[in-house]
């Protein structure tokens, strides 16, 4: 039950962050992306401000293997570099380059209304569900 | 700089900060959402914590809005086939490669992972390049 309120709660707590950072805004992701005009550098200090929060506290729960509600502390275990990694970065770069929504801001602006983040969300799942295919 | 806004940004990025650091804290879990979407639609482990999560990143807007009376752009193109090829190509790119933006460029590189540090690289990389030559077309001028 808390973990289901504390997922929950981060949840609230990311989207409004997300709105507050401008970066529900396809337009504004694009301005970043627009390197040779234009350029908006404002998602580097989006990021750059979330990992000046995350950074140290991961690092104070490094040597534990449990988290706070007591549940294995789940992280990756990959540490090789594939081509799965790349590859896949790299498509999801030119998703992201083509319309300036990623995950994050795609469920955000559900909260808009706007239709239009429906139809790029269920595209999503059918290249969540291709993926298992290949 | 054109559109710069460097204060909200910062601000912005400082509570999803915080939102992750309190999701890890508690359910032991990094808060990349490309997966918890994934997971949520197609695995039973943790399924509710996960769609809570996703409705949060929803209400949490909408509660926002309502009460700070603020109004929000979205700009986006009105080309349906646009939108669906970058919803498939998110999707499949994110799951392929392990995760996106929250997943890599946020978690990752706070635990100083080189997969995400290298990762982060290629998709604003090849997103850049993909603006550039929608540019080239006359497309995101």
């Amino acid at each position: 039950m808390i973990e289901k309120i504390s997922s929950l709660l981060s949840g609230i707590i990311f989207g409004v962050g997300l709105v507050i950072s401008g970066m529900t805004n396809p337009e504004k992701v694009i301005g970043f992306l627009s390197i040779t005009h234009n350029w908006d550098a404002s998602l580097i200090f989006v990021m750059g401000g979330a990992i000046i929060i995350t950074a140290p506290f991961f690092y104070l729960l490094k040597n534990r293997n449990k988290s706070l509600l007591d549940l294995d502390l789940n992280l990756p275990q990959k540490k090789n570099l594939d081509k799965k990694l790349i590859i896949g970065s790299s498509l999801f770069g030119i998703g992201w380059g083509l319309i300036g929504l990623c995950p994050g801001p795609a469920v955000s602006s559900l909260a808009l209304f706007e239709p239009i983040t429906l139809i790029f969300l269920v595209a999503m799942y059918l290249g969540v569900i291709a993926n298992k295919y290949i | 700089m054109y559109n710069f806004t460097p204060l909200s940004a910062l601000t912005g990025g400082i509570i999803i900060g915080f939102a992750v650091v309190l999701f890890f804290y508690t359910t032991g879990r990094l808060a990349g959402i490309s997966g918890i979407f994934a997971n949520a639609l197609t695995r039973k482990l943790n399924r509710s914590s996960n769609l809570f999560f996703l409705l949060g990143l929803v209400i949490g807007p909408i509660g926002y809005l309502y009460l700070t009376k603020a109004s929000i752009n979205f700009e986006i193109t009105n080309s349906y086939i646009l939108i669906i090829i970058a919803g498939f190509l998110v999707g499949l790119g994110t799951r392929m490669g392990g995760g996106c933006t929250s997943g890599h460029g946020i978690c990752g590189i706070s635990r100083i992972s080189v997969r995400s540090i290298i990762a982060t690289i290629t998709f604003i990389f090849t997103g850049m390049l993909t603006v550039f030559i929608l540019q080239q077309f006359g497309i995101y001028l």
